[in-house]
Formats: C-alpha cells, structure tokens, sequence
C-alpha cells in the first residue's frame, strides 16, 4: 500500500464520531465573521451596520488576488463591525450580525437534486469558484481559485483530492464522503476540469475501508478519476507529502510549490464546496465540523453555518466536560488550542476538540538527550532539535541554511521527543522570523 | 661526529630561512593599528555587551577612533566619565549625556490583572507572543516569561515572583538596552534616569480603546486625556489609546500622577507625598526644591 517516503508517525486514530451522522445545527443568535479566515490578504467589508442581509449575501469583497470574500451564513441585520477576540487572544475586525429568522439569496439553488452536466469553460469554473468565496477546506484555507491559476511556465498534470483526514479524531472529510460521493465526484471533475487535467486521483487512507468501497464503486461512471487507499500514517494530508504518496513524486524546496512537479492538491471538503458554488450557486457559508473528545457526551459530525460560536456546538454535543483541560480548534497535532468558546466557526474550523486534563497536560520539558527521533519523524527531512536550539540563540542566517522554511509545522517532531521539548513552538517562531527576513530581503 | 655536524647546519639552515621569511612577511603584511584604539578600549568596561550598537568594546573604541567625533556615541555602561576619558585620549568633545535606565512599563500584576487562561507552551516571551495573547486579556502586558531576565548581562533585572513581573534594579542598571530588544511587546523603554533618580511614567502599554482596557486589568491607560489636560508643559501625548510622557519636557511636578484615574502613572523616588493641606506649590520651584 502506497505512503510517503521520509519520516511519519503513527498517533492513536481516535475516530470517534465516525459513525455519527451529519447533523445540521440550528442558527446562532449572532453570527461574528472575522475578515482575515484565509491565507492572504484580509478581506474588506461591503455592508454597513443596519444593512439587511440574506443567507449567502457577499458581506465582505476579497482584498487582493490571494484573497477571499466571504458570505454571511444567516440572514439578518448588520449589528456592528468591530474587532472580537480570536483563537490566539488577539483582536482582529469582524463584521456581526444579529440573526433574524433563514431567509436565502434566490439565486442559490436549495434542492437536493444531484447536478452532473455542466458545459461551462474551464476560466468560467474558476470565476465562479471565486465568486463564491471558496478557499481550502483542509485548515490552511488557501484561496482555491489561486491554486487553479499556475504560475506561467508551469502545468498542471493531475488533481489529487486530499480525502486523508489524518489527523487523530477528525471525522469531517469521512462523514462527507459517506453522505455526498457522487457530489464530491461531480466536483473532482470540475476541478479537473478547471485545471485542464484529464487524471483526477482520490488519496484515502485505510482506516477508513467504507469511504473507499463507497468512492471506487461511484467513481466507475466518472472517468479520469481514480481512487488511492493509503496507509495509516501522520501528516500524509500533507500536501507534499500526499503527492509523495499518490503519484511517487517530491516536491523540491521552497520556492517550488505542488504545481512545480504537475500537481494541483485540493481537500475533499473543497472538492464538495466547488459543487456547491458551480451547479448550485451558493457560495461558502456552511461546513461540516467534527465535536469530539474522550469526555464528549455525543462525539458529532455537525454541518453548521459559519459565524456560529463554537460553545453552541460543543452544546449541542452534550455540553463541555467537567474535567475540561483544554478546547482546541481543529485536531490535537496541528489544532490551536483557544482561549474562549465564544470565538466562531471559520471556513478552515473543521473540527472542535475537547480534550480532558490528562490528554492536555504537557510533561515537563527535559534536555535533548540526541536520541534523533525528532529527525526520524519529520516528514521533510529536516533536523527538528537544531532548528529549535538555532531558535532559542537567534541564529537566523544558520537556521535559513538549515532550511526551516520547508517545516509544515505538522508537529511530528513534538508528539515523538521523548523529552518533551516544545521544539515545534521554537520552530514555529523561527520559521515566521526567518520568512520576514527573506521577504525584506527580495524586497529590496 | 659528522653526524651532530649535519643536524646542526640543516636545523640551523631550515631556522634562518624560516626567519626571513617570517621578518619579509612581517613587513610585508604589516597592518597599521592606531594605538589610540588600544588606549580607548583600556578606559572601556570591557562588557561586552552591546549596548553601544557596536560589536562589543573593541568595536566601539575602533569606531569612536575612526570617527573623528563622539557624536552619537555612548557607552551606556561607562556613562558619561568613560566618554569623558574617551574624548581625553582623542582630544575630542564628548557629547553631554543623561543616564538612562530601563523602565517596566506594565503593572499588571496578578492582582490588578486576572489571569484567564494557562498558557503551558514553551517558557519564552517570544513563543508566547507568537502563539497567544498571554493569560490575561490584555494582549499588550507583560508575559511573564522572563526573556528580558535571561538577556540581562549584568544581574540587574529579575522576576518579583509576587507580582509575576519584572524589575529593574537601578544600581546594576547599566541602560545597555538588551531586555528592551528582547521584549516581544516593547514594554521596556529605556529612559533618562532623571534627577535625583526621580522619574514619572504612564506604566502601561495597552493599545486596546478604554473599555476593553479597563476590564482587562485594574491599572490600565484607558487614554482618558485628564493626564493631557493638567499638563502644564505640553509633556504628554495621548497616540494609538496610550498616553505617554516624553522625559525631555516632564519637570516632574506629578500631577498627573494624582488625576490619573486608573493609577497607570507612576513616580519612583519622590518622597512621600505632604497630606494635602496648602495650597499646592507651582511645579516649577518643586523641581528647584528638588535640586
């Protein structure tokens, strides 16, 4: 069975809401909308405050080429656009909105019917995947439109959808391709189709054997498109190192980026948004976000809304835990934990996770002892406890040559040191660092 | 015989030439230093640290040699008497200078600053900046994580375990600069000492609008402007939210201090203040008394 190549680990899968059924949620009171939910530069609002907003109406226009709109999620009325505390702690603008019964934009198409023709052109499909605001669905939120655009002198070759979901406990991506296959399908193809690529390949891995039979036996009416069960192993919803796995190719350092080896990655949620936003017309205000943890009451698979606090989900899942250590966003290797449930569901929130005291603690960081197991682990080669000791003594021009930019931050090194160094913080910090460095210097 | 014969005349051959090439060399390969350089660097303190923007004392004692001039340059450690010296040896005018100090601008402790969440990351400020807005919700105090302690070369800064923030001893003190560089957040500004040691400073750096600050922490700048207002000397601005007090125009009267709503002003070194009973006395002869 088919994986990638360097490093790897293997943390406990934790699937627990993977029997669990989308749910849909019920609307917020108030839904928040962060202008900054993608990578690239923050949008900037188009309502005012009192302006009367439908389900699907743009509230803020992309600020940038690398950039994305967003649509509110709720019909209702412009509350304020004010700053609300994020994930991190930190203020950043958001436009509230006050709900007022779910009224939809007209132009949105509501029905469950299954759309497969579409003699759109290929730039046409672009256009409307970013009209509609999609990004990538996976947490990196990368404007999806952008990835569909290469750079001159590049081509793309083949569209490889990320249905890993390899992190621990996330059931997100499962649960879609459960309910909607042929919808995931039909939104391979326009991807594929967007890309101008004739080959489409499905990554899964086989821990999930229902999602793999179900996608084979659909994918036979849709040609080009091949599925590839994987095996089990962390960070492989990488994107270099889901291409690794998929078609046996590396992508070499930065600069170089997927497209740069004829691959065009894109997450299966993003796949199932692109549907949405071309046969239907309704653009990204709704995911699916998995609630789980050890001490959840009813580990869940939610299709909400965007704008909706995350305390209403983990109400909805039972309410939080007595013995709560710690809520974090998105899954335990790569998740942020957060500092109040107040903050809403993003287009990247694909999971909340609850984790008791005892999975939250943190052991107390010992001296490395070079047992290279951190080197063993990283997916891209690098040498984890000499980026983090270049950190701490601020050796940036080394660090640069030991080439930390190509870290993922997938935290590989972190979950296997035996000693418990926070080597992925140091690294984190040294990789923003170093990256301003080489911004300022091809500035100049 | 012949034997001690040959070794002496190859050793003593193979010594000879080693020792003209080694003396063309020397003359050769000369490198003029200027003695001055020596001299200068001998009157330094020999820290090491920095805190003149050169690369340690010999860097400095070359730079202020090349130069021609002391102008803009200081040996925060030495003070002004090492760069009396200096200006001696060149013959040059040294630049008046004040002492400076490094100033903690945050107060809030954990009494006047609820702690809401546990952060358990890595022990760096920087870390945790990168990572979170810190365990209060003031995104713009004190850490607590003491990078600015680790920076510190000469023992003068330390965590009040009590209080969870640092301090300044102002005996070791030498102004260098390291722990300001160090702080992710920019709470440490390095300001005159003052006369008399005397100094009045906002001691808060929350850029959040007033409400926001106020429940953030008990002894907040909410920018309110009173302090503005009762400035007889134009010495304080209010910018981004914060006020702050420019040393170069405070003539330390303090009584900002007294409006200040939110006790964010604070004065070290004064004595204690006269139970209010006179009339007050104009700012202008408290700072003559001061002298």
């Amino acid at each position: 069975m088919k994986t990638f190549r360097i490093g790897g680990v293997h943390p406990a899968e934790n699937k627990l809401s993977a029997s669990s059924a989308i749910e849909v949620l019920g609307l917020p009171k108030q839904a928040v909308y962060p202008l900054s939910q993608h990578i690239g530069a923050p949008a900037v609002a188009c309502v005012a405050k009192g302006d009367v907003v439908k389900v699907g109406t743009k509230i803020a226009d992309a600020g940038g080429f690398v950039s994305a709109s967003i649509f509110s999620g709720v019909s209702g009325k412009v509350a304020k656009i004010d700053s609300i505390i994020d994930a991190s702690g930190y203020r950043k603008p958001a436009i509230f909105i006050d709900v007022d019964g779910d009224e939809w934009e007209e132009s949105i198409d509501r029905s469950e019917a299954l759309v497969k023709e579409c003699d759109l052109k290929p730039e046409e499909i672009v256009e409307k995947i970013k009209n509609a605001g999609v990004v990538g669905m996976g947490g990196a939120c990368f404007p999806t439109h952008v990835k569909l655009c290469p750079p001159p002198g590049s081509k793309a070759e083949c569209v490889i959808i990320n249905a890993v979901e390899c992190e621990p406990y996330l059931t997100a991506d499962h649960r879609l391709m459960l309910e909607k296959p042929e919808e995931i399908l039909v939104g391979v193809s326009l991807l594929m189709k967007a890309a101008k690529v004739e080959k489409g390949y499905i990554g899964i891995e086989n821990n999930k054997p229902d999602a793999i039979k179900l996608m084979q036996e659909k994918a036979t009416s849709y040609p080009g498109i091949e599925i590839i069960p994987l095996k089990v192993k962390y960070p492989q919803g990488g994107e270099k190192q889901l291409i690794d796995a998929v078609i046996g190719r590396q992508v070499p350092a930065p600069p170089a980026i997927p497209i740069s080896v004829g691959a065009v990655v894109q997450n299966v949620g993003t796949a199932f948004a692109v549907y949405e936003a071309v046969m239907k017309n309704k653009p990204l205000f709704e995911r699916i976000v998995t609630v789980t943890g050890k001490s959840v009451e009813k580990p869940s698979n939610f299709l909400t809304r965007m704008g909706t606090p995350i305390s209403k989900l983990i109400d909805a899942a039972g309410g939080l835990p007595a013995d709560t250590g710690k809520v974090i966003g998105g899954g335990p290797m790569m998740g942020k934990a957060l500092v109040n449930t107040e903050v809403p569901i993003c287009k990247g929130s694909s999971g909340v996770l609850i984790m008791n005291y005892k999975e939250a603690r943190r052991g107390e960081a010992r001296p490395c002892i070079r047992c290279a197991k951190c080197v063993n682990a990283c997916p891209m080669g690098l040498e984890p406890f000499l980026l983090s000791t270049l950190t701490s003594f601020d050796e940036w021009e080394r660090a640069e040559k030991e080439d930390i930019v190509s870290c993922i931050e997938c935290g590989s090194c972190q979950f296997t040191c035996p000693s418990n160094r926070p080597l992925l913080d140091m690294i984190r910090l040294g990789k923003s660092t170093v990256m301003g460095i080489v911004r300022a210097r091809s500035a100049k | 015989m012949d034997l001690i014969l040959v070794a002496v005349i190859s050793l003593g051959a193979v010594g000879l030439i080693a020792a003209i090439i080694l003396y063309v060399a020397s003359k050769k390969f000369a490198v003029y230093e200027d003695p001055r350089n020596a001299q200068v660097a001998e009157v330094l303190p020999q820290a090491n640290c920095g805190g003149c923007g050169f690369p340690g004392c010999a860097g400095f004692a070359e730079a202020c040699v090349k130069a021609g001039s002391l102008e803009g340059k200081m040996c925060p450690v030495g003070g002004q008497e090492t760069m009396d010296k200096i200006a001696a040896i060149l013959g040059l005018q040294a630049e008046a200078s004040e002492p400076k100090v490094a100033v903690v601008r945050c107060n809030g402790s954990c009494e006047n600053r609820p702690r809401i969440v546990k952060y358990d990351g890595a022990r760096s400020c920087k870390v945790a900046h990168a990572t979170c807005a810190g365990e209060t919700a003031c995104a713009f105090g004190c850490l607590g994580c003491g990078d600015c302690v680790a920076s510190c070369k000469f023992d003068a800064i330390h965590m009040n375990p009590e209080t969870g923030l640092p301090e300044v001893d102002e005996a070791k003190c030498t102004a260098c600069g390291a722990c300001a560089k160090a702080c992710p957040r920019v709470i440490i500004e390095i300001r005159p000492k003052g006369k008399n040691n005397r100094r009045v400073y906002v001691s808060c750096v929350n850029k959040d609008k007033g409400p926001v600050a106020m429940k953030a922490c008990k002894v907040s700048c909410i920018a309110c402007g009173k302090c503005v207002k009762e400035c007889s000397f134009e010495a304080i601005t209010v910018a981004n939210n914060i006020a702050y007090i420019d040393p170069t125009k405070c003539r330390l009267c303090r009584k900002c201090e007294t409006v200040c709503p939110k006790n964010a002003i604070v004065s070290v070194n004064f004595p204690p203040r006269k139970p209010k009973v006179e009339t007050p006395e104009t700012p202008a002869s408290e700072t003559q008394k001061a002298e």
